[in-house]
């Protein structure tokens, strides 16, 4: 039984309001920030934890709030990205709706650590109910002198808006998120600067994931050496992983990125294995935008190593082999599945969700998604796999944002590992409409190279 | 002052050059000019925020600066970049950018209709100098393409939103140049348009200032549509005193007629700057309704140095030509631009001793005759 820090109270009766909550030990983390801790000790404290921005990307959360800027008289922002839209990942909706107190008070935390007097959520607009039951648990808190004017006598002043988004996946860029909240059309900005310096109105500002902002209160709690003692190497700490697809027990998992990949997928505990004895195919190990991977480099790495849930292992073997812990969105597929159909499904998220604001990706996500739409629907040519592989290796890298390169990678990597799967599709377009490719070799022990 | 102001030196190319701090790549880049200078379609010195957008001015940093030499990791867009010292940029040296490049001139064309041949702006598109100079002969795109229908914004502006290239320039303009904007961008991805909320028309005094800042012929001048070919219109310089704005523009002529009004642009397309240092944009009533020869006083010939149509001589001789900057022989050791195709290879009426891009200003029969008499 795994170690857990986010979820451990989730599911007491209540725990959603804050008298629960409080008899439950929470709040602790900001009476012990504001009464016993400097701004400084609380920034200090979390670059010892370790603690790795759980948002995609993995940045260390310590280091991106030591680059904030400071001058004088200048007001400085949190900003919460609640903004969770990727295909596959929804941790962040289960936190909030289960334990919001947990957010906020890992927010108050946060904000007196980087000065922030107003701090802002900015919440996916699907989320609608979810906004009710932050605007409660933030009146709670204000009630309870937790929020607002001088917070426990510290003299600290914070407050905490929640802002509802309209709907748009690249609102959760950060600099879109900023755009999006400053009341303009979400494209995102060009960096530099950084928001560390130039965020919201102009001013400097950190943004945060959810998961991010509500593991700093364990952090703060037990402090940021022991934290560090959970998990692996740099992966340290919990991590929240919301699986689905071909498994038997879908959900959100809290993990300490110690088990293994199949450990994840097959133990009761977790995933509970496939349903209907069926078998593994691929997985998506950190939502949408990440590489996908077959099953045999999915559960082993290209040197035959065993795969385990934390940043670095699943990125062992780079793009070529690897791929990435991103959000956290496990998606699994069975030997049912076809691989060119959920490439496709991607592509068309992905050019629905493009700004338009820069050439290639506007129009290479759309140029994806038709000739993945030709090649689903047997229409394909042998050539328009090679055009798919150059058209997403012109758009990655080659954009404002990381849209684009979330848009090319599950498609580069599709070719790169089920390219036979695409080739039966061109080379039997009429079977193709009838039934799938199935497993073929992909669950096959892998040819690990001499050396 | 001058103390104060820092230099950075920059490579680009292979060719060092001094700037200010606070330059971006691609300014540095215009400073020597010619092949070494990105193409840029969606920025625009004049407008605060534009550029990053079309990705046309991607280069590579080789070297970032002489403190921290590393490379940049990715292609970066010139037109935001600024320059650090030391640093050392390659544009049309690397294989990486004319790649890239490449790939985004591709993009563009997606859904952009090749309708030139009716198209105001074919002769001064910057599409049209891209396409053909880092463009490919065909498209790999079988689809169909995109297309909106044509919107009348105003008495004055017609909006081709099929051509449009999504650049931001109109956008900003109304932003800076007008009090209140009233266009702006609906949707988004591909099926993104320049629309007014909603069919609105645009009715501000400088408004017609977004017509010079398309680089497509998404918005052209409804007075001139249609009515000529850019390259068969003489470009003279004149003046009227305009109580609105500046009052400097460029006519275009053919015999005395006064066929459209333009503001002076410079060499990359741009606004040029009034003798007071401002931006020369020109307002609705010089651009639109002083169509006579009367209504101004005329300079004299507008010299045209673009590496386009339209700068192909409009005299004969010298005047009104100004031959672009040639760098691409400095920047690749001394080799010549390898040529597509050569026209006396193929054409019977060329000689192969004359040499068309030797002559000064248009050919003419004459050239060809000399032999002869």
């Amino acid at each position: 039984m795994s170690k857990k820090l986010l979820l451990e109270k989730a599911h007491v009766e209540g725990i959603r309001y804050f008298d629960v909550y409080r008899r439950e030990g929470g709040y602790r983390s900001v009476e012990k920030a504001l009464k016993e801790m400097s701004p400084e000790a609380i920034v200090e404290e979390v670059k010892k934890s370790g603690l790795r921005g759980r948002g995609g990307a993995g940045f260390p959360a310590g280091m991106k709030w030591s680059f904030i800027a400071k001058p004088e008289g200048v007001p400085r922002h949190l900003v919460c990205n609640a903004d969770e839209s990727e295909p596959g990942t929804f941790k962040d909706r289960y936190l909030m709706e289960f334990i919001p107190h947990l957010l906020i008070e890992g927010l108050i935390v946060s904000s007196f650590a980087l000065g922030s007097n107003d701090t802002y959520i900015y919440i996916r607009g699907e989320y609608a109910w979810i906004v009710d039951i932050l605007e409660q648990a933030i009146t709670e808190a204000k009630n309870n002198g937790f929020l607002g004017k001088n917070i426990l006598g510290s003299g600290f002043d914070c407050n905490i808006h929640v802002q509802r988004g309209a709907g748009a996946y690249i609102c959760g860029e950060e600099t879109a998120l900023i755009e999006s909240l400053e009341g303009k059309r979400g494209n995102p900005r060009i960096k530099p600067p950084f928001p560390a310096v130039k965020g919201v109105w102009d001013r400097p500002t950190v943004v945060n994931n959810v998961e991010t902002l509500a593991a700093v209160v364990p952090i703060i709690n037990m402090g940021g050496d022991e934290y560090a003692k959970i998990g692996v190497g740099r992966s340290t700490g919990t991590k929240l992983i919301s699986a689905c697809g071909n498994i038997n027990k879908p959900g959100v998992y809290e993990i300490d990125m110690t088990i293994s990949v199949e450990e994840f997928i097959y133990s009761d505990e977790y995933c509970g294995g496939i349903p209907n004895g069926k078998k593994l195919k691929a997985c998506i190990p950190g939502g949408s935008s990440v590489p996908i991977l077959p099953a045999n480099l999915l559960l082993k790495t290209a040197k035959g190593e065993t795969r385990y849930m934390n940043y670095e292992s699943l990125a062992d073997g780079g793009f070529a082999s690897g791929s990435m812990m991103g959000s956290g969105g496990f998606i699994v597929l069975d030997e049912d599945q076809c691989v060119v159909r959920h490439t496709l499904s991607l592509a068309r998220f992905y050019r629905h969700e493009s700004c338009g604001q820069c050439s290639p990706c506007r129009e290479g996500t759309g140029w994806m998604e038709k000739i993945l739409k030709n090649i689903e629907y047997g229409n394909g040519k042998m050539s328009d796999i090679d055009l798919l592989w150059d058209i997403q290796r012109k758009i990655e890298g080659n954009t404002i944002c990381p849209l684009g390169d979330a848009a090319a990678w599950p498609v580069a990597a599709a070719i790169r590992h089920f390219r036979d799967e695409f080739e039966w599709h061109v080379l039997n377009p009429e079977e193709s409409q009838k039934r799938n490719y199935g497993l073929a070799h992909y669950a096959d022990p892998i040819h690990v190279p001499v050396g | 002052m001058s103390d104060q102001q820092q230099l950075f030196k920059v490579t680009i190319d292979n060719i060092t050059i001094e700037v200010p701090a606070g330059t971006t790549i691609l300014n540095a880049a215009r400073k020597i000019g010619g092949d070494v200078a990105p193409p840029a379609m969606c920025y625009y010195s004049k407008l605060e925020g534009s550029g990053g957008k079309c990705r046309t001015c991607l280069v590579e940093v080789s070297k970032g600066s002489e403190k921290d030499p590393r490379p940049m990791p990715k292609l970066v867009a010139s037109c935001r970049t600024t320059v650090m010292d030391g640093m050392e940029v390659k544009n049309i040296t690397s294989e990486k950018v004319l790649d890239a490049r490449a790939g985004v001139v591709e993009f563009l064309l997606l859904n952009h209709p090749l309708d030139c041949p009716i198209c105001d702006q074919a002769g001064e598109c910057h599409l049209q100098d891209l396409s053909y100079e880092h463009g490919k002969e065909g498209t790999r795109y079988e689809f169909q393409r995109r297309t909106f229908k044509k919107h009348d914004i105003g008495p004055y502006i017609q909006l081709h939103m099929t051509r449009c290239i999504l650049c931001y320039r109109c956008v900003f303009t109304a932003d800076q140049l007008t009090k209140k904007r009233e266009h702006g961008v609906l949707d988004r991805g591909d099926h993104a348009e320049i629309a007014t909320f909603i069919e609105k028309s645009l009715e501000n005094d400088f408004i017609g200032n977004v017509i010079d800042v398309c680089p497509v012929g998404a918005l052209t001048d409804k007075t001139f549509r249609f009515k000529n070919r850019v390259w068969f219109l003489k470009p003279v310089d004149a003046h009227r005193d305009c109580p609105t704005c500046s009052g400097r523009v460029t006519l275009w002529n053919r015999g005395d007629e006064v066929f459209r009004v333009t503001a002076r642009k410079d060499e990359w397309g741009e606004v040029e700057d009034t003798p007071d240092g401002k931006p020369g944009w020109i307002c609705n009533t010089c651009r639109f309704e002083k169509k006579k020869t009367s209504d101004w006083v005329i300079e004299g010939p507008r010299l045209i140095n673009r590496h386009s149509v339209i700068s192909q001589g409009h005299y004969a001789g010298k005047v009104g030509t100004q031959m672009p900057t040639e760098t691409f022989e400095a920047v690749n050791d001394g080799r010549k631009p390898k040529l597509l195709m050569d026209i006396h290879s193929v054409s019977e009426v060329n000689k192969p001793e004359v040499q068309l891009s030797l002559i000064d200003g248009p050919a003419h029969s004459k050239v060809f005759n000399q032999n002869n008499d």
